[in-house]
């Protein structure tokens, strides 16, 4: 084949450009072409009025067979609390009106999350509806999905979780030793059109589920309305779950 | 003509040793029947025919499994009519086949296969028993 210098620089260029055209065109579509975000607001004051209340937590360990590890570095958790000051790392809360208040911390589903990205199996993934989802049986428990999240929302079963669930529920799979879990914003009664079961149980009502896309979903009124912050934006994960102040 | 005897005891225990096998199996009451299944629990014809269950219900459950966890779509048509909710507990076991034990692990152990599934979905019926007692009976 003859090729000048020319239009093989000229051809090469051309390739180059195409390449990077559609590596932007993924990233920008996938965020602005998304009409449905689910996320959570999480209005914490409303939460510590029932400062021992761990009722989102009790149901979300039954619903979906979380164990109870007494040792905790084995711990397991999908949702659970913490302090301000580990929940918001880096602020100053010495002052702070919020600063003995419990937090509910959980997976943020990330509008770009950091673990999907080095999920060697796509055994976790960014769903169309937003949600951060796991498929157990793809999940080798390589665990590179925990050293890449940024808010240790991700548990790795060290043992076999079956002798620390109490009364398991038949309606959802226990794990097994060697995957890792997470929240899934209970995936499982999204599709039959329910709100993630910690919604429904909060008898302060202190949990909002919605579209974040839908500017007039009730979350979104409640975040136009109210102040409110996420963990760690600095890190631009995009999380989705919000706290009311 | 004296090691007559010796050819012919010889023989037998050439011909005994060489059908070993054959007592060996009937020993064993081993037969070329298969297993006795229990049957389904309610449903003569769940989501496809017996044959097509019988041939390729391994592929069958890892398309439904796809489909419920990967497309986020948990209703699953059958061959016949009817909409199921895929569950391999709630549905194949609890509705279909009643019992793992009488029905898909009379098979496997005659077949000789072992699938993992177990040690994350549930059996049918041992919803508040003993979780670990479960997993090692298989
Ligand atoms: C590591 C644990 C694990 C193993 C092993 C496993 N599963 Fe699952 N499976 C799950 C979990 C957890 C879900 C629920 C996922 C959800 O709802 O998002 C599930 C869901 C499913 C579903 C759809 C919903 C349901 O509850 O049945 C099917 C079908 C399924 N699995 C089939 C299988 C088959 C077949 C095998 C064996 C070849 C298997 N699974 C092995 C954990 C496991
Ligand atoms: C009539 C016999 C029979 C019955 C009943 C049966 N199976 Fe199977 N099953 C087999 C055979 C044989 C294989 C192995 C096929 C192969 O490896 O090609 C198999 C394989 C499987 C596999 C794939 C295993 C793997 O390692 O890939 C799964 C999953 C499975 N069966 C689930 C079930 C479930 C669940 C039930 C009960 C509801 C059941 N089977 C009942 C005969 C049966």
């Amino acid at each position: 084949m003859n090729l000048s210098r020319k239009a093989f620089l000229r051809v090469s260029c051309f390739s180059l450009l195409g390449a990077a055209m559609r590596k932007t065109a993924a990233a920008f579509g996938s965020t602005f072409s998304r009409k449905v975000q689910w996320g959570m607001a999480v209005d914490i004051r409303k939460c510590a009025r029932r400062p021992e209340c761990t009722a989102c937590i009790d149901v979300c360990d039954q619903a979906h067979n979380v164990p109870r590890v007494p040792d905790k570095r084995h711990e397991v958790r999908w949702i659970w609390k913490d302090t301000p000051e580990h929940a918001f790392e880096g602020e100053d809360f010495r002052y702070s009106s919020i600063a003995k208040l419990p937090v509910m911390l959980m997976c943020n589903h990330c509008d770009d999350p950091p673990c999907v990205r080095v999920c060697p199996t796509q055994a976790t993934w960014k769903r169309e509806d937003g949600i951060v989802a796991m498929d157990w049986h793809r999940c080798i428990g390589c665990r590179y999905c925990m050293a890449a999240c940024p808010y240790e929302s991700r548990s790795f079963n060290w043992v076999d979780p079956r002798p620390y669930i109490k009364t398991a529920n038949p309606e959802f799979p226990t794990r097994t030793k060697g995957v890792v879990e997470k929240c899934t914003f209970c995936v499982e009664r999204i599709s039959q059109g329910r709100e993630p079961a910690c919604v429904e149980a909060c008898p302060e009502k202190a949990l909002i589920f919605g579209n974040v896309m839908d500017a007039n979903s009730e979350i979104r009124r409640m975040l136009s309305s109210r102040d409110h912050v996420t963990r760690k934006p600095e890190l631009g994960t995009g999380p989705n779950v919000f706290y009311l102040l | 003509m004296r090691d007559r005897p010796v050819i012919y005891g010889g023989l037998a225990v050439f011909l005994a040793v060489i059908t070993l096998p054959f007592w060996r199996g009937i020993e064993s009451g081993v037969t070329t029947k298969g297993p006795e299944l229990a049957r389904p629990a309610t449903a003569r014809q769940c989501v496809a025919s017996t044959e097509f269950m019988k041939s390729s219900h391994m592929l069958l459950l890892m398309e439904m499994r796809d489909q419920a966890v990967r497309s986020g779509d948990p209703w699953y048509v059958g061959a016949g009519h009817g909409t199921y909710t895929i569950s391999l507990t709630g549905t194949c076991l609890e509705q279909c086949h009643g019992s793992k034990t009488e029905f898909c692990d009379r098979c496997h152990d005659y077949a000789g296969v072992a699938p993992g599934c177990w040690s994350c979905h549930l059996d049918a019926g041992h919803s508040t028993g003993s979780l670990t007692a479960m997993r090692s009976s298989r």
